[in-house]
């Protein structure tokens, strides 16, 4: 590593503090010694699949590619890492020969057993990792988790996804029958029956991540059912979007924006916009700020956007869509507000109770709630 | 020229596959060239990934570790003249074998439960790589292909149980089975951070080795694989050797499961299916279905792969770069194999 052998990163930043206290010229020179041999802010990111997947691993690639392009950063990629050892050593591999000190391991099975067996070798490496959730006193300090909020972008979509449809049933691809797909599906229909209360959703769990045969052969399956819009949660949209418009239904987009895709079908989207949360590490990393172990957010705090509506998106489906979002930016939405029943009639959220976004209780869902045809079981 | 017989015999493979080592190298430089990078500068960085420090050594032999047992999963069926590629599905249910065998026994010592997660492994991948060899012989079912499929049977029994019956609640975004205790787990070999599942790969090959070439059983199957007919007409046992070379063979690629579960991920979930059973297939190629060839040809591989990521990082090349220059070899070792008796030299000391 280019750091001096005798000072470790986490000594330097509370010297740095600590120096900061005394007065400027102290702290001065401490930063000349710990940045002026390494200028730059050495970022590495590990995706699970390919940077053009138009979908999760594109959305890591983009934020990346935004945060390289600050000239106090240097970042770098590897593609198609399988959540196996080799993970742990191209981290190790990252760290050894390009001198790291932030990574971004983005898959979620990059985290248990990998990060958390990798993370203690380097205690002045940081380990962010996407989509886990970090605990206090079970984790390693230098390890830290982000996640957006992106099933409020499912939300605004479902919304104009129920405004647009005209048979009342929309379909829903989905990977697996997990709490982060399930919340995903459940905003989108929540979404759509706020403004239209008959809507339904067909759900159909393709059994893994990236199986594009089995994505087509759903696609058109829900389109032989007679449903109008669709979405998905799978790593790449691209399969569910290019059919979709083949058979000329309307789509909504997800991780990132596929319009180009299915110019004419795509009405919106739910889009990942990982640059500031890459923008805002690097940032407090050169400041040398104490990195925070959870970072979450939603439209709000600008984790997460709205692809551009679609030209044939009527004014009046814009309206309401605009006006939720708005609700998402200035904290007044909820969309987890008893009484909600699920798919079996029972309920799931009782009169009265409120779950705000920031909620863990959201992040170990269960179930599909009242309107989508599905079952949590694949 | 005065040469042990032995060695001679080897020369002619070896210069072979030297040789085309070579022209594939040649021939990726100028792909690289075309992609518009340094051949010479990316060779040097793949050799600084791959074999440059010690921690580039253990980078390659840990993902040589499990190819060297998936790779026998071909190969030694090969002997029999079969051409079986379902060591995925045995890695697979060994995998999940071993996780369960695990789960059932939360009590017993350390290595015991090692001892019976590895029996377990074993057992249910030979089983399962049998079936193939079994529909083969019975039934005259193509084995290649039953062997595949297979390999999907194994991925879904391995989904539809992890997701349901045997799910730990709490692995909430990722399904799988319990954790099998971390007193449970194979620790590193002393002096390194590599797993014990490089030794198993190197000791199973060796072990295969001497079965196949050393033993009456080894010769039998050979004559087998030779010609079925003939075999059968010397009162050989064809169907028993079959099934008795494709259960080793998928113990292997069992074993290489279970090393998955014990020493890297502690549960059995989806990650088992990491293709390590398809990237043995060709190392089986490559090292021509010899057992100890695959040793080196798995390192070999290997380091290929951990070269794969610094690649990207350094040259900014994709991840395809590597799997290229991986079928550029494969297609022209597989051109060499009909270079084989060519040479006048090596037939001329033959015959003398």
């Amino acid at each position: 590593m280019a750091t001096s052998p005798k000072l470790t990163r986490r000594q330097i930043l509370k010297g740095t503090a600590a120096a900061g206290a005394l007065g400027m010229l102290g702290s001065l020179g401490w930063i000349g010694r710990a940045w002026g041999a390494q200028d730059k802010v050495k970022m590495g990111f590990i995706f699970v699949g390919p940077r053009d997947d138009y979908g999760y691993n594109q959305a890591h690639f983009e934020g990346k590619s935004s945060v390289a392009k600050l000239d106090w950063v240097k970042a770098f990629d590897e593609e198609k890492v399988p959540e196996t050892i080799e993970v742990q050593k191209t981290m190790e591999s990252m760290v050894k020969l390009d001198a790291a000190q932030v990574l971004f391991p983005t898959s979620f099975g990059y985290f248990d057993p990998h990060i958390l067996k990798v993370a203690p070798l380097f205690p002045n490496i940081l380990f962010l990792h996407c989509g886990g959730l970090y605990q206090e006193g079970k984790h390693p300090k230098n390890v830290g988790s982000y996640f957006g909020y992106i099933d409020e972008s499912q939300y605004i979509a479902g919304i104009v996804a129920g405004g647009m449809t005209k048979t009342g049933k929309l379909g829903f691809v989905a990977a697996k029958p997990i709490p982060q797909v399930l919340r995903n599906i459940n905003s989108y229909t929540l979404g759509a029956r706020s403004i239209r209360s008959n809507c339904t959703t067909n759900v159909i769990f393709t059994g893994d991540w990236s199986l594009p045969v089995r994505e087509a052969e759903a696609t058109n399956s829900l389109v032989d059912q007679g449903i109008d819009v669709i979405t998905c949660h799978v790593d790449s949209p691209k399969v569910v979007m290019t059919t979709a418009e083949k058979r000329g239904v309307y789509c909504t987009g997800y991780h990132c924006n596929q319009s180009k895709l299915a110019p004419r079908g795509y009405l919106t989207g739910a889009e990942w916009n990982w640059a500031k949360v890459y923008m805002d590490y690097a940032d407090m990393i050169r400041k040398g700020q104490t990195v925070p172990n959870l970072v979450r957010g939603g439209l709000k705090e600008g984790l997460v956007r709205v692809s551009d509506y679609n030209q044939v998106v009527t004014e009046s489906v814009r309206k309401q869509a605009d006006a939720a979002k708005a609700k998402f930016l200035d904290g007044s939405m909820v969309v987890y507000k008893g009484p909600m029943k699920d798919n079996t009639n029972r309920v799931v959220i009782p009169g009265g109770k409120e779950y705000v976004q920031t909620d863990y209780w959201l992040e170990s869902m269960d179930w599909l709630v009242e309107g989508v045809i599905g079952s949590t079981k694949s | 020229m005065a040469m042990p017989k032995d060695l001679h015999k080897a020369l002619e493979p070896f210069l072979i596959i030297a040789g085309s080592l070579s022209v594939s190298m040649v021939l990726f430089g100028g792909f690289v060239a075309l992609a518009g990078a340094n051949p010479f500068e990316v060779y040097h960085t793949m050799y600084r990934a791959a074999f440059g420090s010690s921690f580039s050594w253990q980078n390659t032999l840990v993902r040589a570790a499990p190819l060297m047992l998936t790779a026998l999963c071909t190969a030694l069926p090969g002997y029999l003249g079969l051409i079986i590629i379902g060591g995925e599905g045995a890695v697979v249910i060994g995998g999940l074998s071993a996780a369960l065998t695990a789960l059932v026994m939360p009590t017993a010592p350390p290595m015991v439960i090692l001892g019976s997660m590895a029996l377990a492994g074993m057992v249910a991948g030979g089983i399962w790589l049998s079936i193939g060899g079994a529909l083969r012989h019975y039934r005259a079912v193509n084995e290649t292909i039953s062997s595949l499929l297979l390999n999907y049977i194994a991925i879904a029994v391995l989904n539809h149980l992890v997701t349901g019956t045997f799910r730990d609640p709490e692995s909430l975004n990722h399904p799988s089975t319990h954790h099998i205790g971390e007193a449970n787990m194979i620790g590193a070999m002393p002096g390194t951070d590599l797993h014990w599942g490089l030794a198993f790969g190197v000791l199973a090959c060796v072990l295969t080795w001497f079965l196949m070439h050393r033993t009456v059983f080894g010769f039998a199957s050979q004559i087998a694989g030779g010609n079925v007919r003939a075999a059968q007409v010397a009162g050989l046992p064809v169907g028993r050797l079959i099934f008795i070379v494709c259960c080793v063979a998928g113990a292997a690629g069992g074993l290489a499961g279970m090393v998955e579960v014990a020493a890297v991920h502690g549960r059995a979930n989806d990650t088992l299916n990491a293709n390590y059973g398809y990237a043995g297939i060709l190392v089986a190629f490559v090292a021509r279905n010899h057992p100890l060839a695959i040793i080196p040809v798995a390192i070999l591989l290997g380091g290929i792969r951990a070269s794969g990521g610094l690649l990207q990082r350094a040259h900014e090349l994709p991840d395809a770069t590597v799997l290229v220059m991986q079928g550029i070899m494969f297609l022209v070792i597989l051109f060499s194999e009909t270079l084989y008796g060519r040479f006048s030299k090596f037939q001329q000391q033959r015959a003398s």
